[in-house]
């Protein structure tokens, strides 16, 4: 549908019953994007072990999409090595979520920018470490 | 389950019973052309005729002639604004509005630019009032109409229509009205309160969506948006909604009838919904607490999401509306809230409750307990 403004049952779930809510405390990485002022917000928080997403949260401001696709990234790079999660992208969350209404599509659809952004965190503070 | 809260009357209002009953007399909706001279063209001339009277002493308009019929609001603020001003220009090529107008006031207004017309938008309080001052500096003798609605749709306030008039009339320019939503909400009388031209919705008033009507003082000239036919004066032409039409007229009746004690009754329900929400911890009431319409609570909500707001309250029941930038057509944050001084990510967590007929004052504490559970649930999630 051209015009659709509803969300899909998929994202209804994710959106009433976010998966993997919350904060890591001394995250080994951590990914923001967006801002208030545009309306969406998101933070992940990764946990890494033998180069392998072992624990993986996020906290959203915006609407209902936007929390819907925090909550399915975080489970499709849940157990991912950071190679495999960083191939997540926002077609794929958007294809588990059964898809997003059209303008919903770029907007509210950063939560794969977000885990990329939690990896790249990771990777360089690997590198301080290594060189430093 | 429990049944389905419905307060969203902004947004469309459900047929009034007694319209419903009046248009059935309409066998399938046929009404024939008032445009000819049979009996079932006579019987529909005079059913548009009953119409525009009803409509007429609705808004204290003594010529029921000065009320054509149109598609909308949307339409009637387009020959309200585009029409007056193209067929008015030789006192001038400027217009003004208020800054909180509807989008249907805003863009014809915009449009006017390409006629060569200034256009200049005037500022409001941080309770949506507008500023009288500016009002007086912007308006001139050059200013061939002016364009300040009864009141808003997304915050309730009420405008101080009569010195908005006064102001117009002393430099002798033309006054328009959008008053879709204030019309059979609180009295309004185009004579005592200077209104030359006066927008008004059927659906507003409980008729059906796709009529609407427009109230033009006698002797103000105005110009058609569409052309065609010498229907409603050449305003409007094109064959009479007789069905939509005589349905207006009805809930416009009913609307007048109803109003003193159905205005009452949704002002207590309102302020009992104000009280319990703004209860809610970082909860503000947006609009002005006092000179609002009765049916309208609208409220913000510090570091959540206007949409995300409206979906959790969709799930447990009730239908609310936000002005969220997430929900509109152009992701775009509210002009309305923008206007009263908020800041972006203040203007995304808004959330309106406005009442009608079916709403009751036992709804109170389901509505405001929902609103705190949807609140302390988002609030949980968010970064801020």
């Amino acid at each position: 549908m051209a015009d659709q403004i509803g969300y899909s049952q998929k994202v209804m779930e994710h959106f009433m019953n976010p998966h993997n809510v919350g904060v890591i405390e001394n995250p080994d990485g951590y990914g923001k994007v967006g801002n208030p002022v545009c309306g969406d917000l998101m933070e992940i928080f990764i946990r890494v072990r033998d180069d392998v997403i072992e624990d993986i949260r996020f906290r959203t401001f915006g609407c209902g999409s936007a929390i819907a696709t925090s909550s399915m990234v975080t489970d499709l790079a849940k157990g991912k090595t950071l190679e495999e999660a960083m191939k997540i992208t926002r077609d794929d969350v958007a294809t588990e979520l059964e898809g997003l209404p059209p303008r919903k599509m770029h907007c509210s659809n950063l939560a794969a920018d977000a885990l990329h952004a939690a990896i790249q965190d990771f990777r360089e503070k690997q590198k301080k470490e290594a060189t430093g | 389950m429990e049944e389905r809260i419905y307060l969203d009357h902004a947004a469309a209002v459900p047929v009034h019973p007694g319209v419903a009953r009046f248009c059935r007399q309409f066998p399938a909706g046929f009404a024939g052309n008032p445009s000819t001279i049979y009996q079932e063209g006579l019987a529909a001339q005079a059913t548009v005729a009953g119409a525009r009277e009803k409509v007429a002493a609705l808004v204290g308009a003594w010529d029921p002639a000065s009320i054509i019929f149109t598609s909308g609001a949307t339409e009637s603020n387009n020959i309200a604004v585009r029409g007056t001003a193209l067929r008015n220009q030789k006192m001038g090529k400027r217009v003004v509005t208020s800054a909180i107008e509807h989008i249907s006031v805003l863009n014809p207004a915009k449009d006017l630019q390409k006629n060569g017309f200034t256009f200049t938008q005037v500022p409001v309080d941080r309770f949506g009032v507008i500023d009288l001052d500016a009002l007086a500096a912007a308006v001139m003798p050059e200013t061939v109409v002016t364009s300040v609605h009864y009141a808003n749709n997304e915050i309730g306030t009420i405008e101080p229509i009569r010195e908005v008039a006064e102001i117009v009339h002393d430099r002798g320019g033309f006054l328009h009205v959008d008053a879709t939503d204030a019309a059979g909400r609180i009295p309004i009388d185009v004579e005592r309160d200077g209104i030359d031209l006066l927008t008004l919705s059927s659906n507003q008033l409980g008729g059906p969506d796709g009529v609407g009507a427009l109230y033009i003082r006698p002797g103000v000239r105005v110009q058609p948006v569409i052309v065609g036919g010498g229907q409603e004066r050449g305003l409007r032409p094109g064959t009479e909604n007789v069905f939509g039409i005589a349905c207006m007229g009805e809930a416009a009746r009913l609307a007048k009838e109803e109003m003193p004690e159905e205005s009452e009754r949704l002002r207590g329900i309102r302020d009992r919904l104000i009280a319990g929400i703004t209860g809610i911890e970082e909860a503000y009431l947006t609009g002005h607490p006092a000179e609002r319409l009765p049916h309208h609570a609208s409220f913000r909500f510090a570091r959540i999401e206007g949409e995300s707001i409206q979906l959790a309250m969709n799930m447990l029941g009730i239908a609310v509306a936000t002005g969220s930038a997430c929900t509109s057509r152009t992701l775009e944050a509210s002009h309305v809230l923008l206007a009263i001084g908020l800041a972006h990510d203040e203007a995304h967590g808004s959330m309106v409750a406005t009442l009608g007929r079916r709403n009751s004052l036992d709804e109170v504490s389901r509505v405001v307990s929902a609103t705190r559970e949807t609140v302390k649930r988002l609030r949980a999630i968010t970064p801020l």
